[in-house]
């Protein structure tokens, strides 16, 4: 029953879709004028039922209710409860509910909280946002229905593959969604406008703090992602350049020069045409990605279950919204008065830099990710595009925009004198060269990436913060404090890539009970191997003994898991985290009495690519806060009047 | 001008969408089967990559005993996945020569010790030449060859743990 009332929700939901869309269409005429104002309230009603249908799923997956298809080829009533609640979007038809009711909430926030925006424009924009909810719908509804029942139902699930079964999957896929979607309503705000030609300072400040949260929840899900893999896969990488985690980086980058470019038009009123062309590549990149994942058309570690029907399906949607906006913006975009002008060496000068240097970034990203596909389907050759090209392309590109970086919030707005531009990164110079006269003198021989890449790091650290020189802190407003923040995030990220690309240590031995084996400044010693039982495994359990100089040694317990529902060994590496880097073991299967092979690397300052990431998220939020303060305040001010009149 | 400029983003798209679409009808037979099945390897001569006193050529092939030659590269993410099984087939003592794609020493020596080395040798392909010549297309890619030279059996893409059997039938029908 519950699941029937989840179909049902799903259906009404697409029906107000259409609605939405229909009605925001409509009001866009002369003759309906008196209909604008009614897509709001439908797509707040969209919203209510897409959340029901959302929990409806959750509920069945709760109660391992194996007469639902999904739950029986996804799930097993063993699973500990995190797993059966995350499960439910560790599938495809589970995940694409969930998106769409990220989707629906997007689009009632707009409906419920924009009020800066032109009543046209919020019309084209809610318009558009139904549209796309549509297709996802109808997807959903007719190639991927999560509630399908089975009959007979089986005595018990399929489970969930045991990579998955892991905290990280309850928080990973939503962070993305919402980062991915999120970018939906910066595409819809775009097509909205562009019907409207309304393209300007208020539209700007209007579509900001969405890109803002979008981009801060895709941040933090690209940082857990890459976390994620670096514990969870025990292989010690952190990133893999797989399509998929392409598929994540790519709308991030986008959606990073959105944010810099949205600055511009909506404190100059410059880049009108750039900054709507973005929020256009933004969403369009989230949708490729989805599409990559689901198709299956590329190789790739995240694996969803492939089906060209589906895979058609999607991408007929990608043609009709990407196409459609593409187009839009073709035809449309000469008609919208050009912005301001500015000098090359200034603010906005600047930031044109950075983003022509991530649209570069971009695109080395988009041609590695889609070569070996367009290879194969002109010439029917195969290959592999790996780490090689993405690092000794993307790498320097970065690091040039990283200097761009350092020096931008450094200049003024509208034009600045190259000479005082200098002066003010004399102090970020000189951090960069003592960097580099310390690296040289006591770190020995490494990459010259790595080693650009640690230099470049504590000039930018030191240029990041240099905004806030001789200025009253506690008068600083919210959102230079988030600038300053990113920005040091960036260096602190990139300091932690470069030193474990450059001073990592690893060994991989074959170990006998009680060797020890020194990594690093520490030595570990094989104390013991058990066997240990878990809720749906069981495991290897190596007892290590860790000792460091002087310090009380202490024991970690790296496992290897053997899984019953779906068969499958995995790795649980132990990692100790110290102040200056991370100590990561890995236990395998013994073969031939041959010991038991165990990995081992010291990682010095790896956290930092993490902590960075959060840094970089944590920017993102004091931004938004500071930005959407005084709108959260006329909103308490609408509040109070309901309130008043009731 | 400008007004077919701006047009430009859409034509880009629309390329795309043709390239994925072919990808979606297209996706099932991915193999091109190399002309040399049947043949006798082609003449080649690489350095060792780990050990220059190694060095891998058409000679070190045809030693009377049939071998497995694996096409593989650090850098390549499916590489991994079938380390397992060429470790299982090294176990079950089968010799297998590697030719590693673009790759580097260090780098190499790091996915060893991550992954386990079950190479008797490993030639240093630094420009693909010799991976051209053999017709394979892509990494990872395993050939059989019996003691004469004569390449007996192409496997494209990952070894995985149930092909196991079938290179070990093919080895047996090499001998």
């Amino acid at each position: 029953m519950i699941a029937e009332a989840g179909h049902a929700a799903l259906w009404f939901a697409g029906a107000m879709a259409l609605l939405q869309f229909a009605l925001g269409a409509l009001g866009l005429t002369d003759r309906y004028q008196s209909l604008r104002g009614s897509a709001a309230p439908v797509a707040v009603v969209q919203m209510v039922l897409t959340c029901l249908s959302f929990l409806c799923l959750i509920i069945v997956f709760m109660r391992s209710d194996m007469s639902v298809l999904l739950v029986a080829t996804n799930s097993h009533s063993d699973k500990p409860w995190l797993y059966k609640f995350a499960g439910t979007w560790g599938n495809h038809e589970g995940s694409m509910l969930l998106w769409v009711t990220i989707l629906a909430i997007g689009g009632a926030t707009v409906a419920l909280f924009e009020r800066a925006l032109d009543v046209r424009t919020k019309t084209a924009t809610l318009a558009a946002q139904g549209a796309i909810a549509l297709g996802f719908y109808a997807f959903l509804l007719f190639s991927s229905n999560p509630f399908a029942r089975i009959d007979p139902a089986p005595a018990n699930g399929q489970g969930l593959n045991p990579l998955l079964q892991d905290p990280g999957l309850a928080f990973h896929p939503p962070t993305l969604y919402m980062g991915y979607v999120g970018m939906s309503v910066a595409f819809s705000f775009a097509v909205g406008a562009l019907v409207t030609r309304d393209v300007g300072p208020t539209f700007a400040r209007a579509m900001r703090p969405w890109i803002l949260g979008a981009w801060i929840f895709l941040t933090i899900g690209i940082t857990a992602g890459s976390y994620w893999a670096y514990y969870e896969l025990g292989w010690g990488g952190w990133w893999f350049w797989d399509p998929v985690e392409n598929a994540s980086l790519m709308p991030w980058l986008a959606a990073t020069a959105l944010l810099h470019s949205v600055t511009v038009l909506a404190t100059r009123d410059s880049l009108r045409a750039w900054t709507i062309m973005l929020s256009v590549v933004a969403f369009s990149m989230s949708m490729i990605g989805t599409f990559l994942v689901r198709s299956g058309i590329l190789t790739s570690v995240h694996s969803f279950a492939v089906d060209p029907r589906r895979g058609g399906f999607i991408l007929m949607l990608l043609a009709l919204y990407i196409g459609g906006a593409l187009a839009l913006f073709a035809l449309r975009i000469n008609t919208v008065r050009e912005g301001n002008r500015f000098e090359a060496i200034s603010r906005e000068g600047s930031l044109v830099f950075n983003n022509l240097l991530l649209s570069i970034i971009l695109v080395i990203v988009l041609i590695g990710t889609l070569y070996p596909l367009a290879l194969e389907a002109t010439t029917g050759t195969k290959i592999s595009v790996g780490a090689p090209y993405f690092n000794s392309t993307a790498g320097p590109v970065t690091l040039v925009l990283l200097i761009g970086m350092a020096a931008g919030p450094l200049m003024r707005w509208r034009f600045d004198q190259a000479k005082k531009v200098a002066e003010r990164l004399a102090l970020p110079a000189l951090a960069l060269a003592l960097a580099a006269l310390l690296l040289a003198a006591f770190a020995g021989p490494i990459g010259i990436l790595p080693l650009l890449g640690l230099v470049v790091a504590a000039g930018v650290a030191a240029a990041s913060i240099a905004p806030l020189w001789k200025r009253n802190l506690r008068r600083t407003p919210l959102f230079t404090w988030g600038m300053v923040i990113a920005h040091l995030g960036c260096a602190v990220s990139m300091a932690g890539m470069a030193a474990d690309s450059a001073f990592t240590k690893e060994a991989l031995v074959a170990m006998q009970i009680g060797q020890t084996q020194q990594i690093g400044p520490y030595s570990v010693t094989l104390n013991k191997v058990t066997e240990e039982p878990g809720p749906n495994w069981s495991a290897l359990d190596a007892e290590m003994i860790v000792r460091k100089g002087d310090d009380a040694p202490f024991t970690v317990h790296p496992q290897s898991r053997t899984f019953t529902d779906p068969p499958m060994e995995t790795n649980e590496s132990a990692i100790t985290t110290a102040w200056n880097g991370q100590l990561y073991l890995v236990i395998g299967i013994p073969k031939d009495n041959a010991g038991f092979p165990v990995r081992f690397y010291w990682k010095p300052f790896v956290t930092l690519i993490w902590i960075g990431g959060i840094f970089i998220a944590l920017g993102g939020l004091l931004s938004l806060f500071g930005r959407v303060n005084r709108d959260l305040f006329s909103i308490r001010r609408l509040f109070g009047k309901k309130v008043a009149a009731s | 001008m400008r007004r077919v400029l701006l047009w430009a983003p859409f034509v880009f798209f629309a390329s795309l969408f043709a390239v994925f679409a072919s990808g979606l009808l297209n996706p099932v037979d991915r193999s091109v089967p190399s002309g040399l099945v049947g043949r006798s390897v082609p003449a080649f001569e690489l350095p060792g990559m780990l050990d220059p006193a190694q060095p891998v050529s058409a000679a070190s092939l045809a030693t009377g005993k049939p071998k497995i030659l694996n096409v593989f590269a650090s850098w390549c993410v499916p590489c991994v996945q079938e380390a397992p099984a060429l470790m299982q087939l090294q176990s079950r003592d089968v010799e297998i020569i590697g030719i590693a794609i673009h790759d580097r020493p260090d780098a190499l020596r790091k996915f060893l010790s991550e992954n386990g080395n079950p190479y008797a040798a490993i030639g240093d392909d630094a420009n693909s030449r010799t991976q051209i010549a053999f017709g394979s297309a892509g990494v990872p890619e395993t050939f059989v060859v019996d003691g004469k030279g004569v390449v007996r059996y192409q496997h494209i893409g990952i070894v995985k743990p149930n092909d196991v059997a079938i290179i070990m039938a093919k080895l047996k029908e090499a001998q």
